[in-house]
C-alpha cells in the first residue's frame, strides 16, 4: 500500500461521491438508495397508515388492487401500499440504527486489538472468532424469543451480533498501520497512544469502516426481515419482514394474493441490493488491490 | 501431533461457552423461568415448587448448572409440554431431515457454484463475467423465506407439479422403499432449490475472486508462457490454487447455510430444526428452543472444525507454519 491511500480526510467527501458516480455499480446502487431512502423518508408523511384502520367486514379482505387501494388490501382489510411506505421506514430504521452499534464495536474492537497487540489482541480475536462461527440467526431468534417482540431489542441483537467482521477487517488494517514509520516517530514526539489512534489510525482505517459499513446495514437489512418474517418483529411497528410474516400466516399465498407479498420482498431486495452495490463499489475505490477491475 | 490438539481444545472450548452461555440465556434472564413454562400467573406455591424440582430449577444456581452439564452429558435435553415428549426424541429426527436438506442443498452449490464462478473469474471484466457478478448480487439481496415463498405460489398455486410442503406425501401407503424415496425425493426438490438459489451467489463470487487473485500471479505467467491451453491454465493451475480461499470462506457459508435452512424449514414445513425452532417461538416452548438452538450451534462448531482440518490437509504452507 502506498502513503497516498485515499483517505477521508485527504479527499473529502464529495471526492468519493464523484468516484461512485463515475462506477456503473455506484451509480446504480445510489440511484436506489435515492428511491427507497425517499419512499422511507417522504411517502408515510402524505399516506400515513394505521394499523387500527382494519375493514368493516368480510368482503374487504385480501382483495385485489382497486381504486381505494391501490395494492389491494391485506387479511384485515388495510391499505397494503400505506403499509408497505410505513414498513420501508421501520426496515430502514431498524437496518441502519444495528448497524451503528455494529460497527461501534466492531471497529472499536479491531482498532484497540490491531493497535495494542499482544495478549489484548489475543483475547479480541478469540472473542472475534467465536462469534463469527456462531451461527447467528438461531442466536439471533433465541435472544429474541426471550428478550420480546419489541423494536429495540431487535436493534439490539442484531447490532450485537454482526460486528465480528468489521473487527477482523479493521483489526488487520489497523495491524500494518502499526507498523509504519509514523507511529514510533509520533511516538518520540510525545503523542500519547489514544491520541495516535485519533489522529494517525483513525482516519486511514476510516475508508475500510465506511465500505464495510455500507455492507453491513445490507446485512443487517436482511437479519432484520428474518426475524420478522420468523415472528420475532414489534407487532406495533410493522416493516416489510412482519408484513411478509402476516401474508404468509394469513395464507395470502393460497390464496393469490400476490400484491401482499411481492411488494414487500421487492422492497427488500432492492433496499439490499443497493447498499451492496454502493458498498462493493465503494471498496473498489479505497482498495487499490481491485483498482482497475471493471 | 500438538496441533490437532491445540486445535480439539479450542473447540471444546468454545463448545463448553456455548453451553454456558445457554445455560444463563435460558434458566437466568428471563427472569423466573417458572413463569414462562407454566405461562400463566395463577399457580400456587405447591405446584411452582413441583414444577421447580422437575426442570431442575431448584437449589443454588452452581448446583442447578452442574446438574444441567450432568443431565446434558447423558443426553437428557429436557421434557416438551408441547409436544408431551422427550426433547431428545423431537430433536434427533428433526437433525436427520435438516442434514438431508443441507447435503442436497450444499452439493448444488459447491459444484455449480464454483464452476460458474471459475467461468465469470476467468473472463474478467467481459460482459458474461459482469452479468454473472450482477445477477449474483441480485440473488444475494433476497430474503431466503421470500425466494421460498415465491416458489410456493408458483408451484403450488399459479403453475402446480410440486409438492410444497411436509416431507413425504400424507397418509401414503408405499409398496416398496422405493417409492418412499421417489417422494421425498419429490418433497425435497422446492426447499433444495431455493437454498441452493440464495446460497450459489456467495460461492460465485467468492471463488471468482479468489481465481482472479490467482490469476494474476506469476506462476500462471510461467503458465501461459509454456503455452499451455486456456483450459489447462485456469483449471489445473488457477482452479487448484482458488480453492484454498474458497474453503476459508466455508466458516460464513456454514453459518449462512444454517440460517437459511431455517427459512427454508419454515416456509416449506420441512420437518427438520428450523421449523422445529420456529414451531418453539410460536408456541413458547423453551426446552425445545434451547435444546435446538444449542444442537445447531455445537453442530456448526464441529462442521468448522472439520472444515478447518480439511484446510491444513491441502495445503501444507499452512501446516508448516503451524
Amino acid at each position: 500500500m502506498s502513503r497516498k491511500d485515499a483517505t477521508l480526510t485527504t479527499h473529502g467527501f464529495k471526492y468519493f461521491l464523484r468516484k461512485l458516480w463515475r462506477d456503473p455499480m455506484g451509480r446504480w446502487g445510489l440511484l436506489i438508495l435515492l428511491i427507497t431512502s425517499f419512499v422511507a423518508v417522504i411517502c408515510p408523511i402524505f399516506f400515513p397508515f394505521d394499523p387500527s384502520k382494519v375493514g368493516v367486514d368480510a368482503s374487504s379482505i385480501l382483495t385485489g388492487p382497486s381504486q381505494t387501494h391501490w395494492l389491494g388490501s391485506d387479511e384485515l382489510g388495510r391499505d397494503v401500499l400505506r403499509q408497505f411506505f410505513s414498513g420501508a421506514r421501520i426496515s430502514l430504521f431498524v437496518g441502519i440504527m444495528a448497524t451503528i452499534i455494529s460497527t461501534i464495536v466492531g471497529s472499536g474492537i479491531g482498532v484497540f486489538a490491531g493497535y495494542y497487540m499482544g495478549r489484548l489482541d489475543g483475547f479480541l480475536m478469540r472473542i472475534t472468532d467465536f462469534f463469527l462461527v456462531v451461527p447467528a440467526l438461531p442466536l439471533m431468534i433465541a435472544l429474541g424469543a426471550i428478550f420480546g417482540q419489541n423494536i429495540t431489542v431487535i436493534i439490539m441483537v442484531i447490532g450485537f451480533l454482526s460486528w465480528p467482521r468489521t473487527a477482523r477487517i479493521v483489526r488487520s488494517q489497523t495491524l500494518s498501520l502499526r507498523q509504519r514509520q509514523f507511529v514510533p516517530r509520533a511516538k518520540s514526539l510525545g503523542s500519547t497512544n489514544l491520541r495516535i489512534i485519533r489522529t494517525h489510525i483513525t482516519p486511514h482505517v476510516m475508508p475500510l469502516i465506511v465500505a464495510n459499513t455500507i455492507l453491513v446495514v445490507a446485512g443487517c437489512i436482511l437479519s432484520e426481515a428474518t426475524l420478522s418474517f420468523i415472528g420475532l418483529g414489534d407487532p406495533d411497528r410493522i416493516s416489510w419482514g412482519t408484513m411478509l410474516h402476516f401474508s404468509f400466516v394469513s395464507g395470502a399465498i393460497g390464496r393469490g394474493a400476490w400484491w401482499y407479498f411481492l411488494p414487500p420482498g421487492f422492497g427488500i431486495l432492492f433496499i439490499v441490493l443497493g447498499f451492496t452495490l454502493v458498498g462493493h463499489s465503494f471498496e473498489k475505490i479505497t482498495n487499490p488491490r481491485h483498482r482497475g477491475e471493471s | 501431533m500438538p496441533f490437532f490438539l491445540r486445535r480439539i481444545a479450542t473447540l471444546s472450548s468454545s463448545i463448553f461457552a456455548i453451553v454456558t452461555f445457554n445455560f444463563f440465556l435460558f434458566h437466568i434472564i428471563p427472569g423466573d423461568p417458572i413463569r414462562l413454562i407454566a405461562r400463566t400467573q395463577r399457580l400456587n406455591t405447591e405446584a411452582i415448587a413441583k414444577l421447580r424440582t422437575s426442570f431442575g430449577l431448584d437449589g443454588s444456581l452452581l448446583s442447578q448448572y452442574f446438574r444441567y452439564l450432568s443431565k446434558l452429558l447423558h443426553g437428557d435435553l429436557g421434557y416438551s409440554f408441547f409436544y408431551k415428549e422427550n426433547v431428545s426424541g423431537i430433536v434427533g429426527r428433526a437433525l436427520g431431515n435438516t442434514f438431508l436438506l443441507l447435503t442436497a442443498s450444499t452439493l448444488i452449490v459447491v459444484t455449480c457454484g464454483i464452476a460458474i464462478g471459475v467461468f465469470a473469474g476467468s473472463r474478467q471484466g467481459k460482459k458474461s463475467d459482469t452479468a454473472t457478478v450482477v445477477s449474483s448480487l441480485i440473488l444475494w439481496s433476497m430474503p431466503t423465506f421470500w425466494v421460498g415463498m415465491l416458489l410456493v405460489f408458483t408451484f403450488g398455486v399459479w403453475v402446480g407439479g410440486l409438492p410444497i410442503s411436509g416431507i413425504s406425501t400424507a397418509n401414503a401407503l408405499y409398496s416398496n422403499w422405493f417409492q418412499y424415496a421417489m417422494d421425498i425425493g419429490q418433497h425435497l426438490i422446492l426447499p433444495t432449490v431455493t437454498l441452493a438459489i440464495v446460497d450459489i451467489a456467495f460461492f460465485i463470487i467468492i471463488t471468482r475472486t479468489a481465481l482472479i487473485e490467482v490469476m494474476s500471479e506469476d506462476y500462471m505467467l510461467t503458465a501461459r508462457g509454456k503455452g499451455l491451453s486456456r483450459r489447462t491454465i485456469v483449471w489445473r493451475h488457477g482452479f487448484r490454487n482458488a480453492m484454498l480461499p474458497v474453503l476459508t470462506a466455508s466458516a460464513l457459508y456454514i453459518s449462512a447455510l444454517v440460517g437459511g435452512a431455517i427459512q427454508v424449514e419454515v416456509v416449506f414445513s420441512w420437518p427438520g430444526m428450523g421449523l422445529l425452532m420456529y414451531n418453539a417461538v410460536l408456541a413458547r416452548d423453551y426446552s425445545v428452543l434451547e435444546a435446538s438452538f444449542l444442537l445447531t450451534t455445537v453442530a456448526v462448531l464441529v462442521a468448522n472444525f472439520a472444515a478447518d482440518m480439511l484446510y491444513r490437509v491441502l495445503d501444507p504452507r499452512v501446516a508448516v507454519s503451524k
